[in-house]
Protein backbone atom coordinates (compact mmCIF):
# COMPACT_ATOMS: atom_id res chain seq x y z
CA UNK A 1 0.00 0.00 0.00
CA UNK A 2 2.79 2.40 0.55
CA UNK A 3 3.45 3.84 -2.34
CA UNK A 4 -0.18 3.59 -3.82
CA UNK A 5 -1.78 6.94 -4.86
CA UNK A 6 -4.85 5.89 -2.46
CA UNK A 7 -2.48 5.34 0.67
CA UNK A 8 -3.62 8.94 1.71
CA UNK A 9 -7.79 7.46 1.14
CA UNK A 10 -7.43 4.61 2.34
CA UNK A 11 -5.98 5.86 5.84
CA UNK A 12 -9.03 8.29 5.99
CA UNK A 13 -11.50 6.20 5.29
CA UNK A 14 -9.81 3.48 7.77
CA UNK A 15 -10.08 6.40 10.23
CA UNK A 16 -13.55 7.01 9.73
CA UNK A 17 -14.29 3.44 10.21
CA UNK A 18 -13.12 3.19 13.57
CA UNK A 19 -14.78 6.79 14.40
CA UNK A 20 -18.05 5.66 13.48
CA UNK A 21 -17.43 2.56 15.49
CA UNK A 22 -16.57 4.44 18.88
CA UNK A 23 -19.56 6.75 18.00
CA UNK A 24 -22.29 3.95 17.99
CA UNK A 25 -20.27 1.54 20.67
CA UNK A 26 -19.90 4.83 23.19
CA UNK A 27 -23.74 5.38 23.58
CA UNK A 28 -24.59 2.07 23.40
CA UNK A 29 -22.66 1.75 26.76
CA UNK A 30 -23.86 4.50 28.22
CA UNK A 31 -27.80 2.59 27.58
CA UNK A 32 -26.29 -0.76 28.88
CA UNK A 33 -24.84 1.55 32.23
CA UNK A 34 -27.90 2.80 32.62
CA UNK A 35 -29.60 -0.51 32.16
CA UNK A 36 -27.38 -1.90 34.35
CA UNK A 37 -27.72 0.79 37.09
CA UNK A 38 -31.48 0.82 37.45
CA UNK A 39 -31.57 -3.08 37.63
CA UNK A 40 -29.08 -2.84 40.46
CA UNK A 41 -30.98 -0.92 42.59
CA UNK A 42 -34.27 -2.20 42.37
CA UNK A 43 -32.08 -5.09 43.76
CA UNK A 44 -30.54 -3.89 46.25
CA UNK A 45 -33.53 -1.30 47.69
CA UNK A 46 -35.91 -4.21 47.47
CA UNK A 47 -33.02 -6.63 49.08
CA UNK A 48 -33.54 -4.46 51.96
CA UNK A 49 -37.41 -4.80 52.14
CA UNK A 50 -37.28 -8.41 52.26
CA UNK A 51 -38.17 -10.20 55.46
CA UNK A 52 -40.71 -13.12 56.91
CA UNK A 53 -43.34 -10.20 57.68
CA UNK A 54 -43.67 -8.92 54.24
CA UNK A 55 -44.70 -11.63 52.86
CA UNK A 56 -46.75 -12.81 55.46
CA UNK A 57 -48.26 -10.14 57.30
CA UNK A 58 -50.91 -7.54 56.21
CA UNK A 59 -50.46 -3.64 56.64
CA UNK A 60 -50.39 -2.11 59.65
CA UNK A 61 -52.08 1.12 60.29
CA UNK A 62 -50.43 5.00 58.41
CA UNK A 63 -47.20 5.55 60.24
CA UNK A 64 -46.91 2.39 61.97
CA UNK A 65 -43.42 0.65 61.51
CA UNK A 66 -43.74 -3.14 59.86
CA UNK A 67 -46.25 -5.41 59.16
CA UNK A 68 -46.07 -6.70 55.06
CA UNK A 69 -47.92 -6.66 51.92
CA UNK A 70 -49.51 -10.14 51.80
CA UNK A 71 -52.57 -8.26 50.31
CA UNK A 72 -51.16 -7.43 47.71
CA UNK A 73 -49.05 -10.42 46.72
CA UNK A 74 -52.54 -12.40 46.86
CA UNK A 75 -54.79 -9.28 45.32
CA UNK A 76 -52.46 -9.46 42.06
CA UNK A 77 -52.75 -13.45 42.00
CA UNK A 78 -56.35 -13.10 42.45
CA UNK A 79 -56.79 -10.44 39.77
CA UNK A 80 -54.38 -12.28 37.13
CA UNK A 81 -56.30 -15.71 37.94
CA UNK A 82 -59.43 -14.04 36.75
CA UNK A 83 -57.63 -12.53 33.58
CA UNK A 84 -56.53 -15.90 32.61
CA UNK A 85 -59.51 -17.68 32.84
CA UNK A 86 -61.22 -14.75 30.54
CA UNK A 87 -58.29 -14.60 28.04
CA UNK A 88 -56.75 -17.77 27.77
CA UNK A 89 -60.09 -19.34 26.01
CA UNK A 90 -61.12 -16.16 24.17
CA UNK A 91 -57.73 -15.83 23.06
CA UNK A 92 -57.08 -19.18 21.98
CA UNK A 93 -60.17 -19.43 19.86
CA UNK A 94 -59.94 -16.21 18.02
CA UNK A 95 -56.46 -17.64 17.33
CA UNK A 96 -58.23 -20.74 15.92
CA UNK A 97 -60.59 -18.38 13.81
CA UNK A 98 -57.52 -16.87 12.38
CA UNK A 99 -55.50 -19.82 11.67
CA UNK A 100 -59.19 -21.75 9.72
CA UNK A 101 -59.81 -18.19 7.86
CA UNK A 102 -55.94 -17.56 6.92
CA UNK A 103 -55.49 -15.32 4.07
CA UNK A 104 -59.30 -14.15 4.22
CA UNK A 105 -60.55 -10.62 4.48
CA UNK A 106 -62.39 -11.14 7.48
CA UNK A 107 -59.02 -12.42 9.31
CA UNK A 108 -57.07 -9.81 7.75
CA UNK A 109 -59.94 -7.25 9.45
CA UNK A 110 -59.90 -9.07 12.44
CA UNK A 111 -56.15 -9.06 13.33
CA UNK A 112 -56.15 -5.56 11.91
CA UNK A 113 -58.30 -5.27 15.04
CA UNK A 114 -56.39 -7.12 17.16
CA UNK A 115 -53.29 -4.75 16.51
CA UNK A 116 -55.22 -1.88 16.97
CA UNK A 117 -56.10 -3.22 20.67
CA UNK A 118 -52.58 -3.85 21.31
CA UNK A 119 -51.90 -0.36 20.70
CA UNK A 120 -54.86 1.47 23.31
CA UNK A 121 -52.88 2.96 26.03
CA UNK A 122 -53.08 1.01 29.30
CA UNK A 123 -54.95 4.24 30.86
CA UNK A 124 -57.56 3.31 28.32
CA UNK A 125 -59.03 0.24 29.29
CA UNK A 126 -58.96 1.14 32.63
CA UNK A 127 -61.80 4.01 32.21
CA UNK A 128 -63.42 1.76 29.68
CA UNK A 129 -63.79 -1.13 32.26
CA UNK A 130 -65.02 1.18 35.46
CA UNK A 131 -67.75 2.40 32.88
CA UNK A 132 -68.40 -1.34 31.95
CA UNK A 133 -68.58 -3.20 35.18
CA UNK A 134 -67.67 -0.77 38.52
CA UNK A 135 -70.71 1.32 37.25
CA UNK A 136 -73.08 -1.62 37.17
CA UNK A 137 -71.47 -3.50 40.11
CA UNK A 138 -71.22 -0.16 42.01
CA UNK A 139 -67.53 -1.09 43.71
CA UNK A 140 -64.52 -1.69 42.75
CA UNK A 141 -63.25 -5.54 42.79
CA UNK A 142 -61.03 -8.05 42.06
CA UNK A 143 -63.02 -9.03 38.86
CA UNK A 144 -63.49 -5.78 37.29
CA UNK A 145 -59.47 -5.66 37.35
CA UNK A 146 -59.27 -8.89 36.06
CA UNK A 147 -61.54 -7.85 33.30
CA UNK A 148 -58.99 -5.10 32.44
CA UNK A 149 -55.89 -7.36 33.03
CA UNK A 150 -57.84 -10.12 30.43
CA UNK A 151 -57.85 -6.97 27.79
CA UNK A 152 -54.32 -6.29 28.34
CA UNK A 153 -53.74 -9.72 27.67
CA UNK A 154 -55.85 -11.09 24.77
CA UNK A 155 -54.41 -9.20 21.98
CA UNK A 156 -50.76 -10.02 22.80
CA UNK A 157 -51.93 -13.73 23.37
CA UNK A 158 -53.87 -13.67 19.83
CA UNK A 159 -50.54 -12.84 18.39
CA UNK A 160 -48.96 -15.36 19.89
CA UNK A 161 -51.09 -18.40 19.89
CA UNK A 162 -51.27 -17.42 16.08
CA UNK A 163 -48.30 -17.69 15.53
CA UNK A 164 -47.71 -21.01 17.34
CA UNK A 165 -50.90 -22.35 15.30
CA UNK A 166 -49.49 -21.33 11.83
CA UNK A 167 -45.80 -23.10 12.69
CA UNK A 168 -47.75 -26.67 13.31
CA UNK A 169 -46.80 -28.19 10.19
CA UNK A 170 -49.49 -28.55 7.32
CA UNK A 171 -49.36 -31.83 6.65
CA UNK A 172 -50.36 -32.81 10.76
CA UNK A 173 -53.65 -31.71 9.54
CA UNK A 174 -53.64 -32.81 6.05
CA UNK A 175 -52.70 -36.67 7.26
CA UNK A 176 -55.97 -36.25 10.12
CA UNK A 177 -58.23 -34.90 7.07
CA UNK A 178 -57.27 -38.17 5.13
CA UNK A 179 -58.06 -40.45 7.29
CA UNK A 180 -61.35 -39.22 6.97
CA UNK A 181 -61.33 -37.12 10.70
CA UNK A 182 -63.55 -34.17 10.91
CA UNK A 183 -61.65 -31.15 10.43
CA UNK A 184 -63.11 -29.54 13.98
CA UNK A 185 -61.56 -32.84 15.48
CA UNK A 186 -58.51 -32.94 13.32
CA UNK A 187 -57.84 -29.24 14.09
CA UNK A 188 -58.84 -29.38 18.07
CA UNK A 189 -57.04 -32.85 18.55
CA UNK A 190 -54.02 -32.45 16.32
CA UNK A 191 -53.22 -28.81 15.56
CA UNK A 192 -53.54 -27.13 19.13
CA UNK A 193 -51.75 -30.05 20.91
CA UNK A 194 -49.05 -29.55 18.46
CA UNK A 195 -48.79 -26.20 19.33
CA UNK A 196 -49.72 -26.61 22.91
CA UNK A 197 -45.93 -25.52 24.22
CA UNK A 198 -46.69 -22.10 22.26
CA UNK A 199 -49.93 -21.31 24.15
CA UNK A 200 -48.73 -21.95 27.32
CA UNK A 201 -45.70 -19.83 26.37
CA UNK A 202 -48.33 -17.03 25.34
CA UNK A 203 -49.97 -17.31 28.02
CA UNK A 204 -47.42 -16.95 30.43
CA UNK A 205 -45.83 -14.07 28.66
CA UNK A 206 -49.63 -12.50 28.63
CA UNK A 207 -49.35 -12.61 32.71
CA UNK A 208 -46.11 -11.00 32.93
CA UNK A 209 -47.27 -8.59 30.88
CA UNK A 210 -50.63 -8.03 32.69
CA UNK A 211 -49.04 -8.62 36.31
CA UNK A 212 -46.64 -5.20 36.12
CA UNK A 213 -49.88 -3.26 34.92
CA UNK A 214 -51.02 -0.71 37.45
CA UNK A 215 -53.14 1.44 35.17
CA UNK A 216 -55.76 -0.46 34.22
CA UNK A 217 -56.09 -1.14 38.44
CA UNK A 218 -56.16 2.21 39.75
CA UNK A 219 -59.85 2.17 38.59
CA UNK A 220 -60.96 -1.09 38.62
CA UNK A 221 -59.37 -3.11 41.59
CA UNK A 222 -58.66 0.03 43.67
CA UNK A 223 -56.57 -1.03 46.11
CA UNK A 224 -57.46 -2.43 49.89
CA UNK A 225 -55.14 -2.08 52.92
CA UNK A 226 -56.70 -5.21 54.47
CA UNK A 227 -55.96 -9.07 53.02
CA UNK A 228 -59.30 -9.73 51.42
CA UNK A 229 -60.63 -13.08 49.27
CA UNK A 230 -63.73 -11.32 48.20
CA UNK A 231 -63.81 -11.13 44.17
CA UNK A 232 -66.65 -8.93 44.40
CA UNK A 233 -64.72 -6.40 46.81
CA UNK A 234 -61.65 -3.81 46.33
CA UNK A 235 -57.86 -5.39 46.22
CA UNK A 236 -54.93 -4.37 46.56
CA UNK A 237 -52.03 -5.65 43.78
CA UNK A 238 -48.33 -5.45 43.65
CA UNK A 239 -48.40 -2.26 41.15
CA UNK A 240 -51.06 -0.56 43.04
CA UNK A 241 -48.90 -0.60 46.13
CA UNK A 242 -45.58 0.88 44.63
CA UNK A 243 -47.67 3.35 43.29
CA UNK A 244 -49.63 4.20 46.91
CA UNK A 245 -46.86 3.73 49.43
CA UNK A 246 -44.46 5.76 47.53
CA UNK A 247 -46.63 9.15 47.56
CA UNK A 248 -46.56 8.20 51.61
CA UNK A 249 -44.22 10.27 53.74
CA UNK A 250 -42.99 7.18 55.93
CA UNK A 251 -39.52 5.75 55.10
CA UNK A 252 -41.06 2.38 56.00
CA UNK A 253 -43.10 2.62 53.18
CA UNK A 254 -40.61 3.89 50.72
CA UNK A 255 -38.69 0.71 51.43
CA UNK A 256 -41.83 -1.36 51.20
CA UNK A 257 -42.61 -0.18 47.71
CA UNK A 258 -38.83 -1.12 46.63
CA UNK A 259 -39.50 -4.47 48.10
CA UNK A 260 -42.79 -4.79 45.72
CA UNK A 261 -40.77 -3.70 43.33
CA UNK A 262 -37.97 -6.23 43.44
CA UNK A 263 -40.91 -8.56 43.92
CA UNK A 264 -42.51 -7.50 40.88
CA UNK A 265 -39.45 -7.52 38.77
CA UNK A 266 -38.75 -10.96 40.01
CA UNK A 267 -42.14 -12.24 39.18
CA UNK A 268 -41.93 -10.85 35.85
CA UNK A 269 -38.32 -11.49 34.52
CA UNK A 270 -38.80 -14.99 35.52
CA UNK A 271 -42.14 -15.83 33.42
CA UNK A 272 -40.02 -14.25 30.62
CA UNK A 273 -36.45 -15.73 31.23
CA UNK A 274 -37.91 -18.97 31.26
CA UNK A 275 -40.04 -18.68 28.28
CA UNK A 276 -37.05 -17.28 26.67
CA UNK A 277 -34.78 -20.58 27.86
CA UNK A 278 -38.07 -22.66 26.27
CA UNK A 279 -38.01 -20.65 22.83
CA UNK A 280 -34.34 -21.37 21.95
CA UNK A 281 -34.43 -25.17 22.51
CA UNK B 1 -70.15 -30.76 17.88
CA UNK B 2 -69.63 -30.92 14.15
CA UNK B 3 -67.91 -28.77 12.05
CA UNK B 4 -70.26 -26.17 11.09
CA UNK B 5 -71.03 -25.82 15.19
CA UNK B 6 -67.05 -25.51 15.88
CA UNK B 7 -67.38 -22.89 12.93
CA UNK B 8 -69.92 -20.85 14.76
CA UNK B 9 -68.30 -21.16 18.10
CA UNK B 10 -64.61 -19.34 16.33
CA UNK B 11 -66.61 -16.69 14.95
CA UNK B 12 -68.41 -16.07 18.10
CA UNK B 13 -65.51 -15.39 19.43
CA UNK B 14 -63.61 -13.68 17.10
CA UNK B 15 -67.24 -11.13 17.21
CA UNK B 16 -66.47 -10.87 20.74
CA UNK B 17 -62.70 -9.75 20.25
CA UNK B 18 -64.50 -7.20 17.57
CA UNK B 19 -67.24 -6.20 19.80
CA UNK B 20 -64.84 -5.12 22.68
CA UNK B 21 -62.80 -2.89 20.18
CA UNK B 22 -66.27 -1.26 19.12
CA UNK B 23 -67.11 -1.20 22.28
CA UNK B 24 -64.21 0.81 23.42
CA UNK B 25 -64.71 3.38 20.81
CA UNK B 26 -68.96 3.25 21.55
CA UNK B 27 -68.20 3.84 24.98
CA UNK B 28 -65.55 6.37 25.19
CA UNK B 29 -67.90 8.34 22.59
CA UNK B 30 -70.57 8.50 24.86
CA UNK B 31 -69.50 9.00 28.39
CA UNK B 32 -67.45 12.37 26.50
CA UNK B 33 -70.63 13.47 25.23
CA UNK B 34 -71.52 15.78 28.50
CA UNK B 35 -68.25 17.26 28.39
CA UNK B 36 -68.52 17.45 24.64
CA UNK B 37 -71.96 19.20 24.85
CA UNK B 38 -70.85 21.60 27.55
CA UNK B 39 -67.67 22.62 26.04
CA UNK B 40 -68.23 21.99 22.06
CA UNK B 41 -64.75 22.52 20.03
CA UNK B 42 -63.26 24.50 22.81
CA UNK B 43 -62.87 20.86 24.65
CA UNK B 44 -59.53 20.69 22.61
CA UNK B 45 -57.85 23.81 22.57
CA UNK B 46 -59.57 25.29 25.97
CA UNK B 47 -56.70 26.54 28.21
CA UNK B 48 -58.04 26.27 31.43
CA UNK B 49 -58.65 23.00 33.01
CA UNK B 50 -61.01 23.61 36.52
CA UNK B 51 -62.81 21.23 38.21
CA UNK B 52 -64.23 23.95 40.47
CA UNK B 53 -65.11 26.13 37.90
CA UNK B 54 -66.03 23.11 35.85
CA UNK B 55 -64.48 24.55 32.63
CA UNK B 56 -62.53 21.68 30.76
CA UNK B 57 -59.81 22.47 28.10
CA UNK B 58 -57.26 19.63 27.24
CA UNK B 59 -54.92 21.71 25.57
CA UNK B 60 -52.57 22.29 28.61
CA UNK B 61 -52.88 17.99 28.46
CA UNK B 62 -51.82 17.78 24.95
CA UNK B 63 -49.21 20.01 25.07
CA UNK B 64 -47.51 17.92 28.19
CA UNK B 65 -48.41 14.83 26.21
CA UNK B 66 -46.79 16.37 22.69
CA UNK B 67 -43.69 17.78 24.69
CA UNK B 68 -42.59 14.95 26.97
CA UNK B 69 -42.88 12.33 23.80
CA UNK B 70 -41.24 14.85 21.60
CA UNK B 71 -38.36 15.37 24.33
CA UNK B 72 -38.16 11.48 25.11
CA UNK B 73 -37.77 10.59 20.88
CA UNK B 74 -34.88 13.51 21.06
CA UNK B 75 -33.07 11.57 23.46
CA UNK B 76 -34.21 7.94 23.08
CA UNK B 77 -33.45 8.05 19.21
CA UNK B 78 -29.52 8.57 19.30
CA UNK B 79 -28.73 6.29 21.79
CA UNK B 80 -31.42 3.60 20.53
CA UNK B 81 -30.13 3.95 17.19
CA UNK B 82 -26.39 3.34 18.13
CA UNK B 83 -27.38 0.55 20.55
CA UNK B 84 -29.36 -0.96 17.57
CA UNK B 85 -26.47 -0.63 15.12
CA UNK B 86 -24.12 -2.15 17.49
CA UNK B 87 -26.63 -5.23 18.05
CA UNK B 88 -27.47 -5.80 14.89
CA UNK B 89 -24.21 -5.31 13.03
CA UNK B 90 -21.12 -5.40 15.66
CA UNK B 91 -21.85 -7.91 17.92
CA UNK B 92 -22.46 -10.34 15.30
CA UNK B 93 -22.55 -13.33 17.54
CA UNK B 94 -21.65 -15.36 21.02
CA UNK B 95 -21.93 -14.23 24.54
CA UNK B 96 -21.46 -10.85 23.66
CA UNK B 97 -24.88 -10.84 21.28
CA UNK B 98 -27.23 -13.21 23.85
CA UNK B 99 -26.41 -10.47 26.87
CA UNK B 100 -27.03 -7.56 25.19
CA UNK B 101 -30.09 -9.37 23.82
CA UNK B 102 -31.11 -10.54 27.62
CA UNK B 103 -30.59 -7.28 29.21
CA UNK B 104 -33.03 -5.50 26.56
CA UNK B 105 -35.39 -8.19 26.82
CA UNK B 106 -35.10 -7.66 30.60
CA UNK B 107 -35.65 -3.91 30.93
CA UNK B 108 -37.97 -4.02 28.45
CA UNK B 109 -40.36 -6.13 30.54
CA UNK B 110 -40.15 -3.93 33.41
CA UNK B 111 -43.33 -2.69 34.51
CA UNK B 112 -44.14 1.28 34.53
CA UNK B 113 -44.81 1.71 37.71
CA UNK B 114 -41.19 0.56 38.60
CA UNK B 115 -39.35 2.99 35.94
CA UNK B 116 -41.73 5.86 38.01
CA UNK B 117 -40.53 4.89 41.53
CA UNK B 118 -36.74 4.64 40.16
CA UNK B 119 -37.85 8.08 39.04
CA UNK B 120 -38.91 9.56 41.84
CA UNK B 121 -35.87 8.04 43.97
CA UNK B 122 -32.68 9.26 41.24
CA UNK B 123 -33.79 11.44 38.57
CA UNK B 124 -35.65 13.75 40.86
CA UNK B 125 -32.96 14.74 43.08
CA UNK B 126 -30.89 15.36 40.03
CA UNK B 127 -33.42 17.59 38.05
CA UNK B 128 -34.09 19.31 41.54
CA UNK B 129 -29.89 20.40 41.69
CA UNK B 130 -29.67 21.09 37.70
CA UNK B 131 -32.94 23.35 38.67
CA UNK B 132 -31.57 25.28 41.19
CA UNK B 133 -27.92 25.54 39.54
CA UNK B 134 -30.04 27.00 36.37
CA UNK B 135 -32.08 29.49 38.78
CA UNK B 136 -35.28 27.24 37.81
CA UNK B 137 -38.01 26.65 40.17
CA UNK B 138 -36.99 23.73 42.69
CA UNK B 139 -39.56 20.97 42.02
CA UNK B 140 -37.90 17.83 41.00
CA UNK B 141 -40.92 16.53 39.28
CA UNK B 142 -42.09 18.08 36.22
CA UNK B 143 -41.63 17.72 32.23
CA UNK B 144 -38.04 17.00 31.73
CA UNK B 145 -38.14 14.50 34.76
CA UNK B 146 -40.87 12.67 33.43
CA UNK B 147 -39.69 12.86 29.54
CA UNK B 148 -36.00 11.67 30.64
CA UNK B 149 -37.52 8.24 32.54
CA UNK B 150 -39.70 7.97 29.34
CA UNK B 151 -36.75 8.08 27.06
CA UNK B 152 -35.25 5.33 29.12
CA UNK B 153 -38.42 3.49 28.62
CA UNK B 154 -38.41 3.48 24.98
CA UNK B 155 -34.85 2.79 24.47
CA UNK B 156 -34.98 -0.98 24.85
CA UNK B 157 -37.75 -1.24 22.49
CA UNK B 158 -36.57 1.23 19.72
CA UNK B 159 -33.30 -0.17 19.54
CA UNK B 160 -34.86 -3.91 19.39
CA UNK B 161 -37.05 -2.59 16.15
CA UNK B 162 -33.21 -1.14 15.06
CA UNK B 163 -31.50 -4.37 15.47
CA UNK B 164 -34.75 -6.32 13.84
CA UNK B 165 -34.33 -3.76 10.47
CA UNK B 166 -31.00 -4.14 10.35
CA UNK B 167 -30.77 -8.03 10.24
CA UNK B 168 -33.51 -7.72 7.78
CA UNK B 169 -31.04 -6.41 5.43
CA UNK B 170 -30.26 -9.53 2.90
CA UNK B 171 -26.90 -10.23 3.46
CA UNK B 172 -26.18 -9.92 -0.73
CA UNK B 173 -26.22 -6.46 -0.94
CA UNK B 174 -23.91 -6.09 2.59
CA UNK B 175 -21.33 -9.14 1.56
CA UNK B 176 -21.15 -7.51 -2.40
CA UNK B 177 -20.48 -4.09 -0.76
CA UNK B 178 -17.26 -5.58 1.58
CA UNK B 179 -16.54 -7.36 -1.60
CA UNK B 180 -15.68 -4.16 -3.48
CA UNK B 181 -13.86 -3.36 -0.29
CA UNK B 182 -16.27 -1.31 1.69
CA UNK B 183 -15.22 -0.91 5.17
CA UNK B 184 -17.43 -1.48 7.60
CA UNK B 185 -19.09 1.87 8.14
CA UNK B 186 -19.35 2.62 4.66
CA UNK B 187 -21.16 -0.70 4.80
CA UNK B 188 -23.51 -0.17 7.71
CA UNK B 189 -24.18 3.96 6.43
CA UNK B 190 -24.29 4.00 2.94
CA UNK B 191 -25.63 0.30 2.38
CA UNK B 192 -27.59 -1.26 5.60
CA UNK B 193 -29.02 1.99 6.95
CA UNK B 194 -30.63 3.37 3.71
CA UNK B 195 -32.16 -0.25 3.46
CA UNK B 196 -33.85 -0.36 6.72
CA UNK B 197 -34.35 3.14 7.08
CA UNK B 198 -37.94 2.73 6.53
CA UNK B 199 -38.18 -0.47 9.31
CA UNK B 200 -36.43 1.91 11.60
CA UNK B 201 -38.50 5.03 11.24
CA UNK B 202 -41.78 2.29 11.53
CA UNK B 203 -39.87 1.30 14.67
CA UNK B 204 -39.60 4.68 15.85
CA UNK B 205 -43.46 5.56 15.49
CA UNK B 206 -44.84 2.86 17.20
CA UNK B 207 -41.84 3.77 19.91
CA UNK B 208 -43.86 7.38 20.24
CA UNK B 209 -47.01 5.58 20.28
CA UNK B 210 -45.88 3.85 23.44
CA UNK B 211 -44.40 6.88 25.13
CA UNK B 212 -47.80 9.16 23.97
CA UNK B 213 -49.81 6.31 25.75
CA UNK B 214 -47.34 5.70 28.90
CA UNK B 215 -48.95 6.60 31.85
CA UNK B 216 -47.71 5.28 35.14
CA UNK B 217 -43.73 6.50 35.34
CA UNK B 218 -45.16 10.12 34.21
CA UNK B 219 -47.74 10.05 36.37
CA UNK B 220 -45.41 9.84 39.33
CA UNK B 221 -42.93 12.05 37.92
CA UNK B 222 -44.62 14.99 36.41
CA UNK B 223 -45.93 16.86 39.00
CA UNK B 224 -49.81 16.82 38.29
CA UNK B 225 -50.47 20.74 37.50
CA UNK B 226 -53.50 21.34 35.03
CA UNK B 227 -51.29 24.55 33.48
CA UNK B 228 -49.84 24.66 30.04
CA UNK B 229 -46.28 23.69 31.12
CA UNK B 230 -44.22 26.79 29.74
CA UNK B 231 -40.58 25.34 30.43
CA UNK B 232 -38.87 22.19 31.05
CA UNK B 233 -38.49 22.42 34.95
CA UNK B 234 -42.53 23.02 34.65
CA UNK B 235 -45.22 21.27 36.58
CA UNK B 236 -47.37 19.78 33.88
CA UNK B 237 -49.54 16.82 33.42
CA UNK B 238 -50.74 14.27 29.91
CA UNK B 239 -54.03 12.90 28.67
CA UNK B 240 -52.65 10.04 30.38
CA UNK B 241 -51.19 11.50 33.49
CA UNK B 242 -54.20 13.59 34.59
CA UNK B 243 -56.40 10.58 34.00
CA UNK B 244 -54.77 8.90 36.26
CA UNK B 245 -54.82 11.36 38.85
CA UNK B 246 -57.93 12.38 38.85
CA UNK B 247 -60.32 9.86 37.85
CA UNK B 248 -60.80 8.35 40.95
CA UNK B 249 -61.53 11.63 42.86
CA UNK B 250 -63.88 13.18 40.30
CA UNK B 251 -65.67 16.33 41.37
CA UNK B 252 -68.76 15.78 39.32
CA UNK B 253 -69.85 13.82 36.36
CA UNK B 254 -68.94 16.36 33.84
CA UNK B 255 -65.81 16.21 35.67
CA UNK B 256 -65.46 12.58 34.72
CA UNK B 257 -66.76 13.22 31.37
CA UNK B 258 -64.27 15.47 30.44
CA UNK B 259 -62.09 12.52 31.65
CA UNK B 260 -63.13 10.31 29.15
CA UNK B 261 -62.89 12.97 26.44
CA UNK B 262 -59.18 13.10 27.03
CA UNK B 263 -59.03 9.08 27.10
CA UNK B 264 -60.98 9.31 23.63
CA UNK B 265 -58.27 11.98 22.24
CA UNK B 266 -55.30 9.58 23.80
CA UNK B 267 -57.20 6.62 21.74
CA UNK B 268 -57.54 7.81 18.62
CA UNK B 269 -53.51 9.61 18.72
CA UNK B 270 -51.86 6.24 19.84
CA UNK B 271 -54.17 4.33 17.23
CA UNK B 272 -52.75 6.86 13.95
CA UNK B 273 -49.37 6.39 15.61
CA UNK B 274 -49.41 2.55 15.64
CA UNK B 275 -51.52 2.08 12.53
CA UNK B 276 -49.22 4.46 10.63
CA UNK B 277 -45.69 2.36 11.67
CA UNK B 278 -48.01 -1.08 11.04
CA UNK B 279 -48.55 -0.01 7.70
CA UNK B 280 -44.97 1.20 6.91
CA UNK B 281 -43.60 -1.96 8.32
CA UNK B 282 -45.59 -4.04 6.19
CA UNK B 283 -44.68 -1.99 3.26
CA UNK B 284 -40.95 -2.10 3.57
CA UNK B 285 -41.24 -6.52 4.00
CA UNK B 286 -43.93 -6.49 0.82
CA UNK B 287 -41.08 -4.58 -1.15
CA UNK B 288 -38.68 -7.69 -0.95
CA UNK B 289 -41.15 -10.33 -0.99
CA UNK B 290 -40.47 -11.64 2.64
Amino acid sequence: MGNNIFAGEYKRRKRRDIGFRIAVLVPAGVVVALLLLILAQVVVNGGRALNLDFFFQQQKPFGEVGGGIVQAIVGTLMVLVVAIVIALPLSLLTALYLYEHKGSKRADALLNVVNTLQGIPSIVIGVVIYTWVVVPLKTFSAFAGGIALSIVMLPLMISMIKESLDMVPASYLEAALALGVPRWRAVVEIVVPAAASGILEAAGLGIARAGGETAPLIFTAFGNPFLSLNFKAPVSALPLVIYEYIKSPYDDWHQKAWGAALLLVIFVLSLNLFIGTRKKR
Amino acid sequence: MNDRRFNVLLGFAAMVVVFIFAGFLFTLVVQSLPAAKQEGVAFLYGAEWNPVTTRFGALPFIIGTLMTSAIALIIAIPLSLSAGIVMGEYVGSGWGRSVLNTLINVLASIPSVVFGLWGIEVVIPLVRSLATSVGAPPYGAGILSASLVLAIMIIPYMSSMTREALVNVPAGLREGAFALGLTKQEVITGIALPFAKKSIFAGILLSLGRALGETMAVTMLIGNATRIPTSLFSLGNTLASVIASQFNEAASDVHRSAMMGLALILFIITMIAGWFGRTLMRKRMGAYGE
